[in-house]
């Protein structure tokens, strides 16, 4: 990654500084942490309104239902912990007390994915995306970056809507665009191509991205799409994708069952059906190691997305 | 509304009663003895303490009312239907395909529910939430009263939001436990001991009082004393009869849930009939 001289920066800097900037513009807007506020980077948001700013302790269960009274009360509570805790912990009350509640929380999901590390598999939320998007009422989110990060938060600040941000914990390149606003549930294209499709969401982006360049070098014509929203997802952009390229491998930082890539699947068997292969973890538990070390061993790197691609077209041709 | 004498207010806790035993028996499933049990609690709430318009559900004064243990919905729909928010016909259609009385409450489905509950525990983080809302706008006039089963007192959750209401000082909680002593698996004290229940919260810091939860004038009493407190939340344990006035009912932790037959509610009706006036409130 550090060859192509891209500034490199945790994903939680932009949801920081997109809280404190959205909130600087809506006083309905509060904060609430369950003893991690440094590590989300809701600190930004403490440091400049103290005043809304609200401390559970430990508790992510009562994080999440104490936000849903304080959306009742037209507040726009933005709720923070690890993924693995919330929504990890705290499913059962995101269910009633947000989605059938119906109330306007925003739930950001940190270390999220193998990229937490060396804290192991217990921190390693690899489920997330799954648990959010079966919810009726829940938008998921998962940027790319931390510029995206900030627009996203920004966005889903104006909106009514219950929603979940998946953030990752290693620093990533920023390579999104700057300019212009997010657009909640429009995939992005980011190369155009016509033999084979790369779709992503998350931090995975990147080495779809990568992926996606080799492969020019190597003869073979890939479209590389983003989605940085898992729900409502962009069908529109995958079907026609799908009747161009015929071809698809999606990449995620998470289980491959009912994650991002199985979203995809759902969508071209129904519309469109055509060869698909999912990389992500496979029905595995994350473990100790640098983030690099894992996603090596568990295969999200553009080097596998490449195998696969080969394997993909070969099987095809 | 207000003007209710306490004899007024027994008679209208009676005729409640009434109204739960005929809904649950055509629903044909709920639950009936909690709800029997908080009649008066719920009598009390909506004739006497709360600030609120039936006519206008949405009044951007009232006070807001919670009902934690969601499961005990019918008497706070009969209730409702009785201080003139819907028509009591419509308590007929409990449990039914494309009711607004769903099995367990749901905000969205009946004006004038502030909350979706069902699942135990996440009632009183709820009323935090709208407690700390309140104190964040400045507004001192409304409070939150929530209603929370002892058996559900078992689930953790509820403990995370009483440190919470104790570090954040909310005063404009006023917690009630029907303490009933039943839940699904036997006496709530063999499922799970919670006593000494007063103790516990006391030393959670809350104000805590301890009342006949069918003695109308104890419920107002403890509620005005509980609203008068500073620097608090209060919560008040209200020990309740499961069952209130249906003799094969009350204490039976059999009748938690479950529909009585066409027959038992005869005997359950006529059982409320004849205590009119005899259910002792004092």
């Amino acid at each position: 990654m550090s060859d192509n001289k891209i500034l490199e920066e945790p994903i939680k800097n932009g949801f920081g500084k997109g809280l404190a900037k959205a909130a600087q513009e809506d006083s309905n807007i509060v904060a609430l942490c369950a003893d991690l506020t440094e590590s989300t980077q809701i600190s930004l948001f403490k440091k400049e309104f103290p005043e809304r700013f609200i401390e559970v302790g430990v508790a992510e269960q009562n994080l999440v239902s104490v936000a849903s009274g304080m959306a009742k009360m037209n507040k726009i509570p933005f709720i923070s912990s690890y993924a693995a805790f919330c929504p990890g912990r705290s499913w059962e009350q995101i269910r009633t007390t947000i989605c059938i509640n119906n109330q306007n929380v925003k739930i950001v999901g940190s270390h999220a994915g193998l990229g937490v590390g060396p804290d192991g598999a217990t921190h390693q939320a690899l489920e997330d995306i799954a648990l959010m998007r079966v919810l009726p009422n829940m938008q998921v989110f998962a940027p790319a970056d931390s510029t995206e990060a900030q627009k996203i938060t920004i966005a889903i600040a104006k909106t009514k809507s219950p929603s979940y941000i998946r953030l990752s914990r290693q620093p990533v390149p920023t390579f999104t665009k700057q300019a212009g606003e997010f657009k909640i549930g429009e995939g992005v294209r980011l190369k155009e191509g016509h033999q084979i499709t790369i779709l992503s969401t998350g931090t995975a982006t990147w080495h779809a991205l990568q992926a996606g360049l080799k492969l020019k070098e190597e003869g073979i014509d890939a479209e590389v799409l983003h989605f940085p929203t898992i729900k409502p997802l962009d069908r529109k952009m995958i079907i026609e994708s799908a009747k161009k390229t015929k071809r698809f491998i999606t990449v995620e930082d998470h289980q491959i069952a009912g994650g991002f890539g199985s979203a995809v699947a759902e969508v071209v068997s129904e519309e469109f059906p055509i060869p698909t292969i999912r990389v992500g973890v496979e029905d595995k538990f994350g473990q100790s190691g640098t983030p690099d070390e894992l996603f090596r061993l568990y295969g999200i790197t553009s080097t596998n997305i490449i195998k696969k691609a080969h394997q993909l077209i070969k099987k095809t041709s | 509304m207000q003007d209710k004498t306490l004899k007024q207010l027994e008679k209208q806790a009676e005729a409640i009663r009434e109204s739960i035993v005929e809904m649950v028996e055509h629903a044909g499933s709920g639950h009936i003895a909690g709800p029997l049990g908080m009649s008066d609690i719920m009598t009390a709430l909506y004739f006497r303490i709360m600030r609120h318009d039936p006519k206008d559900p949405t009044w951007s004064e009232r006070d807001i009312f919670l009902m934690s243990n969601g499961h005990c919905v019918p008497v706070q729909y009969a209730t409702m239907a009785h201080a003139g928010y819907f028509a009591k016909k419509e308590l007929l259609t409990l449990r039914q395909l494309g009711t607004r009385l769903q099995g367990h409450p749901e905000r969205e489905a009946l004006p004038g529910l502030e909350n979706t509950s069902g699942p135990l525990g996440s009632g009183l983080s709820q009323a935090c939430g709208i407690a700390l809302s309140l104190k964040i706008d400045q507004n001192k006039n409304r409070t939150v009263y929530i209603t929370v089963g002892d058996g559900e007192l078992n689930e953790g959750q509820n403990w995370e939001a009483i440190m919470l209401a104790a570090k954040y000082n909310l005063d404009n909680i006023v917690a009630i436990v029907d303490r009933n002593n039943i839940q699904i698996d036997g006496p709530a004290e063999q499922v799970m001991p919670l006593e000494s229940l007063k103790d516990k919260w006391e030393s959670f810091n809350w104000h805590v009082q301890e009342i006949d939860g069918h003695n109308l004038e104890a419920i107002i009493d403890a509620c005005a004393m509980a609203r008068a407190v500073s620097g608090k939340p209060s919560v008040i344990i209200a020990h309740t009869i499961p069952g209130k006035g249906v003799h094969f009912m009350e204490g039976d932790f059999r009748w938690h849930s479950g529909a009585p037959t066409h027959p038992q509610a005869e005997e359950a009706l006529r059982d409320l009939r004849s205590m009119r006036g005899k259910i002792i409130y004092d």
